[in-house]
């Protein structure tokens, strides 16, 4: 079956060198036939058409032949110029011929009969002089508006594709998006094995510009429309896998910059690769802890990429300053970007492009976009949500942390985010602030962290001139103690344990006294039972002394009675 | 016959037409493309010649271009269909698509009025 599978042909496809486009399409545009580019007014299908014979020509080794109907050959130079593409350079290297075909209206008149073999032997020509493998007509409708003859220019147009396909050019053909149909001649879309649709859709007056594969014969491919970008490296499309839960994952943890916070993290920080949201309410100090992250992924020698909504870079940066973290030296090694937009300069679409975009370019280790929030701004809450969770899904993929602040709003619950990015997030830091005694204090809790053991308590967070510190939290009968009255519970704390301590050297005191008393007790006593057994001794002797005093008396007065050697026997007797 | 025409000038209008009838008698610069000799490019072919011989004897210099034999010319004049009558002088630029099949219009698009039409006729 395999074998069968493998000698079976497959669509050969040539790549655009289109940034993302070929991903899409899983190689390119199909090889050595038509594919139409449309859409309307300045939606970038000359581009896009452009893009891909000059990449062809530049980077696949394969000469193009833009024959253009509508831009002179200069105005093309002028154009892709500030792509950077060196349009004459290639044409001095015969890989590259611009034919710009005039249709004068003016100037035409139709007289009788007539083909398009002018067109033909032009195109022909110019192929045969550089050997091109592809072709860009740009847009050949032109004709339309300049000769009458519908049915000779349609059949010509039909005979053209044909002739491009048995000379296995690779053609882009742009279009005019039509009415009700994807070209205004409704021909294009027919004779082409691939047609793209190329939109620049305007919802609240931002505008994003889309992709769409519409048709592609005998292949498969995503069918979504995909946003993408022009900058000044040519188009992007972002492909947006539609699931991509299939990455590999780290075990390596990373710091959070927060001492407490590694703590209360198993000690250890964030799994490098996961996504880490920090949700609070405004004022709670979530862009500090965003910016302890980034000072500590620089320190490490790893970079960091900023994204803020809110604030300019030089704002960040001050702020920062003031609480002790200086990022400035960070930034001027290049190690840390930061890149800073409002929310509504352009569609969701472009925002994740152009993010896609910057991340790609500078390959940091940390990405902070601080506020998630904020970018339904530009466009609907599920946009964002959507836009979001792509974006998360393309960080875990480039085994990149994602670290996203969120302000939720007042009187909402806490514990959801609007953004509904809760489910995906691998750790959910929590700040919030509690209003005691006529004080606000921040607490800092984690709300989840997927895979890891990690606290469940509340700590008190302190912005210091020093950066931030996390305090354990007392808990008292009122709740947790925070700010002064924390510092007021400790204080009693502290006199409660002088007062312990007073107290047990006061006890260790009597019972020293206790101890000598009856030290000296024992002493008296000892002292007492020896003069006992002094005299006891005393009085044994004296006995002893006795005895012998009474024996020797006797002796002496049976020695005295002359009996001195029987005295012994009669006494014996007796 | 030129000097018989300036003869001719009697008043303004007149000397208007007359200079209108030398512009029109200013050499004519016509080219024409064709395909090879299929029955199209022999037909316009045909047509112009017996159109310029009748209209512009003397004054015109028609090439016949085959674009199969010279295709870097198709790109130098602009042509994309084929047959294509190109007049490049006297100003404006004309071209005419087709087989030139009918005569009157190559007249209209070659500015070849019917005054100078008549004018032949008288001539003769």
């Amino acid at each position: 079956m395999a074998k069968v599978k493998k000698s079976l042909p497959v669509l050969k496809k040539a790549p655009t060198g289109i940034d993302g486009f070929d991903q899409i399409t899983n190689g390119g545009v199909p090889q050595g036939r038509p594919t139409l580019v449309c859409g309307s007014a300045g939606c970038g299908k000359s581009l896009f058409a452009v893009e891909f014979l000059i990449r062809g020509a530049m980077e696949f080794g394969e000469p193009g032949v833009l024959m253009t109907f509508e831009e002179t050959a200069d105005d093309i130079r002028k154009n892709v110029a500030s792509l950077g593409f060196d349009v004459d350079k290639l044409i001095a290297e015969k890989k590259l011929v611009i034919d710009h075909v005039k249709v004068d209206r003016a100037e035409i008149e139709e007289n009788g009969e007539y083909d398009l073999e002018g067109l033909f032997i032009r195109l022909g020509y110019a192929i045969q002089s550089i050997g091109a493998k592809r072709v860009v007509l740009d847009t050949i409708e032109t004709l339309f508006s300049g000769l009458s003859n519908q049915a000779v220019l349609r059949s010509e147009l039909r005979r053209l594709f044909y002739w491009l396909k048995e000379r296995g050019m690779t053609t882009v053909i742009t279009g005019e998006r039509g009415e009700g149909q994807l070209t205004r001649q409704g021909l294009e879309e027919y004779v082409s094995d691939c047609v793209i649709l190329l939109d620049h859709r305007v919802i609240g007056q931002i505008s994003t510009r889309r992709l769409r594969v519409v048709k592609y014969r005998g292949t498969t491919h995503g069918t979504n429309e995909y946003p993408f970008l022009i900058d000044e490296e040519g188009i992007s499309v972002l492909p947006i896998t539609a699931s991509g839960l299939d990455y590999e994952v780290s075990n390596e943890r990373i710091s959070s910059g927060v001492d407490g916070l590694d703590e209360m993290l198993g000690g250890d920080g964030y799994y490098r690769g996961s996504t880490v949201l920090l949700s609070g309410t405004a004022g709670t100090g979530k862009s500090s802890v965003a910016a302890q992250l980034a000072r500590a992924t620089c320190a490490r020698g790893e970079r960091c990429m900023y994204f803020s909504f809110e604030e300019s870079p030089a704002q960040i940066q001050r702020n920062m300053r003031s609480i002790g973290v200086d990022l400035a030296p960070y930034v001027k090694k290049g190690t840390l970007e930061f890149h800073s937009t409002r929310p509504t300069v352009f569609g969701l679409e472009m925002h994740l492009v152009r993010m896609h975009k910057l991340i790609e370019d500078f390959q940091p280790s940390v990405v902070i976009i601080d506020p998630v929030s904020n970018m339904q701004n530009a466009g609907t809450l599920e946009e964002s949500t959507n836009m979001l969770i792509r974006m998360v899904d393309y960080l875990r993929k480039n085994n990149i942390l994602g670290f996203m602040v969120s302000l939720s709003g007042g009187g909402k619950a806490v514990e959801a985010t609007e953004e509904g990015l809760s489910s995906i997030v691998d750790t959910w830091l929590l700040l919030r602030d509690v209003e005691t005694n006529g004080e606000r204090n921040r607490l800092l809790y984690i709300l989840k962290s997927r895979g890891m053991a990690h606290s469940n308590q509340v700590r008190e967070f302190l912005i210091t001139s020093q950066g931030l510190k996390l305090v354990e939290a007392y808990l008292g009968a009122e709740g947790v103690l925070t700010g002064s009255a924390r510092v007021a519970q400790e204080a009693r704390n502290a006199k409660d344990l002088r007062k312990t301590e007073d107290e047990v050297a006061r006890k260790k005191l009597a019972y020293e006294h206790r101890r000598r008393a009856t030290e000296a007790q024992i002493e008296a006593l000892r002292a007492g039972l020896m003069a006992e057994e002094e005299e006891f001794l005393r009085a044994v002797e004296a006995e002893q002394a006795r005895l012998q005093r009474i024996s020797t008396d006797r002796e002496a007065m049976s020695r005295s009675r002359g009996l001195a050697s029987e005295s012994t026997a009669p006494k014996r007797r007796r | 016959m030129m000097q018989r025409e300036r003869s001719q000038y009697i008043d303004s209008t007149r000397e208007f037409e007359e200079m209108l009838k030398t512009s029109g008698e200013q050499h004519y610069v016509l080219r024409l493309y064709v395909t090879g000799t299929t029955l199209r490019s022999a037909k316009a072919i045909e047509t112009i010649r017996a159109l310029c011989d009748d209209y512009l004897a003397g004054h015109y210099e028609l090439t016949v271009v085959d674009i199969y034999q010279q295709p870097t010319a198709v790109q130098a004049d602009q042509i994309i269909a084929a047959p294509t009558l190109v007049k490049s002088e006297p100003l404006p630029h004309k071209r005419l698509i087709g087989d030139l099949s009918d005569r009157d219009r190559i007249l209209v698009g070659l500015d070849l009025s019917h005054e100078t039409l008549e004018h032949g006729e008288d001539d003769e």
